[in-house]
């Protein structure tokens, strides 16, 4: 079957084995893609991050049914840990979001990380493509439950929203580089807890101390997912803030910094198989890494040396 | 990048015990494979669609409450029904010896009952998976 043509039809089989064929490198997934890209461009990208157990999956399952209310199809990318000792992975995500299964104008595809560090998978961003030209309107990226550096997501996303719990840190905490400088919209779920109006302080403190911020500060938003609280008002920022990043020429700046980052990264990954398959074809590589080890040569030289003679 | 096997570890109908569910999924995990936990209470449609949004090679159902006989060829019938024809089933739980050769006619490729040594089902799948 043509696989291209059948999601472009609508058929939900077809989008799902794209997303395989993508995910696995099989040998069809560039002529899919470049059948699907002309497709894509079209979907508001919403990435949602924040720590272990902050309520990321239920609140993503809470938002998908308010964008539905209002009659948009939602796509679902949900990354999980791979373990880096079996390479397996248990994809829970879907646990929260078993009301969406029956919805067909929902499809949610669960990923495991795989090796990535950033929070994503390395197919993240093609799966959302896949989404996108699926005709999906919004398109949800629910990362890995992350620490303080995995913002890969930011790179992903149009819009960021980091989820926050109270009650996990001191006001330290809220200074640290990282996560806490992605968010275009924060959420401060659980919000029925202790502690949220100190977490809201906090964060608001440190929004103050940012000087970038000329045209739009990051809202704090509160919200119970599980009650289903804050929902309604929670929307309503993402959808202000892809406004605001039309209207202010943000939204083709962000993606045309995006278009550079991924040809650059597609660059450097066939460069590198094609450098790796010449050389591991010319048999001399392992006598250069045993030189290399035993110090008879150093390693910046015959770097040089193995591009000088192939990149001519 | 390797294929990875992907399986869907999931608890049709109204019991609600899955620390064997569980036990499972973990085994699965531990031996390299990447699986899909939808939680307690599925419907069949439910579990067809999730097979089918995750595209599966397999599709691990765990019953305890005895309407494995209904409901597991249901899902097998769902499943098929979408156009993923080579999907492997796989059955656990709680399941008479006297019910197994029925399950097997309507395409559970195999039943794991208690006490079956998680290695055993990681065999099963390795050997069987298309």
């Amino acid at each position: 079957m043509d696989i291209a043509n059948e999601l472009l039809a609508g058929s939900r089989l077809a989008l799902s084995r794209a997303i395989t064929a993508v995910e696995n490198e099989y040998d069809t997934a560039v002529g899919i893609m470049q059948k699907l890209y002309p497709h894509t461009g079209r979907a508001h990208v919403i990435g949602i991050t924040g720590p272990p157990g902050a309520g990321k999956s239920t609140l993503t399952d809470k938002l998908a049914k308010e964008y539905r209310r209002q009659g948009k199809t939602v796509g679902i990318v949900a990354v999980d840990p791979t373990s880096p000792f079996s390479g397996g992975a248990i994809l829970g995500d879907r646990i929260r979001m078993n009301e969406l299964t029956l919805d067909e104008g929902v499809f949610i595809r669960s990923m495991g990380t795989r090796g990535s560090l950033g929070g994503l998978s390395r197919k993240t961003a093609e799966t959302v493509k896949i989404l996108d030209a699926s005709g999906k309107d919004v398109i949800f990226i629910e990362t890995v439950g992350v620490g303080q550096s995995e913002v890969d997501i930011v790179k992903a996303a149009d819009t960021t929203l980091v989820v926050l719990v109270p009650g996990l840190g001191d006001d330290i905490q809220a200074i640290k580089a990282g996560v806490l400088e992605i968010g275009d919209v924060f959420a401060i779920n659980k919000a029925d807890r202790d502690g949220v109006d100190r977490l809201n302080i906090e964060l608001e403190m440190m929004l103050d101390l940012n000087q970038d911020m000329v045209d739009w500060r990051p809202p704090i938003k509160r919200t119970v997912a599980s009650q289903n609280q804050g929902i309604n008002e929670l929307v309503a920022t993402l959808e202000e803030h892809i406004k605001h990043l039309e209207e202010t020429g943000k939204l083709a700046l962000r993606r045309k910094q995006r278009t550079k980052n991924e040809l650059l990264a597609m660059i450097e990954e066939q460069l590198g198989r094609y450098i790796l398959r010449n050389i591991n074809e010319s048999g001399q590589f392992e006598q250069l890494v045993t030189s290399v080890q035993q110090r008879q040569r150093d390693p910046y030289s015959v770097v040089n040396e193995i591009l000088k003679d192939r990149l001519k | 990048m390797e294929k990875r096997i992907r399986v869907l570890v999931a608890k049709p109908g109204l019991d609600g015990h899955d620390r064997g569910a569980k036990v499972v999924a973990r085994a699965l995990r531990d031996a390299g494979f990447e699986v899909i936990y939808t939680g307690l209470r599925q419907t069949p449609e439910q579990i067809a669609e999730a097979a089918l949004q995750e595209d599966v090679n397999v599709v691990a159902l765990s019953l305890l409450s005895g309407a494995h006989p209904h409901l597991f060829p249901r899902v097998v019938e769902l499943v098929k029904g979408k156009g993923m024809t080579d999907v492997l089933f796989v059955g656990g739980g709680v399941i008479p010896d006297a019910d197994i050769p029925a399950l097997k006619d309507a395409g559970i490729a195999e039943v794991f009952t208690p006490g079956t040594p998680t290695s055993a089902i990681v065999e099963f799948i390795n050997a069987n998976v298309k």
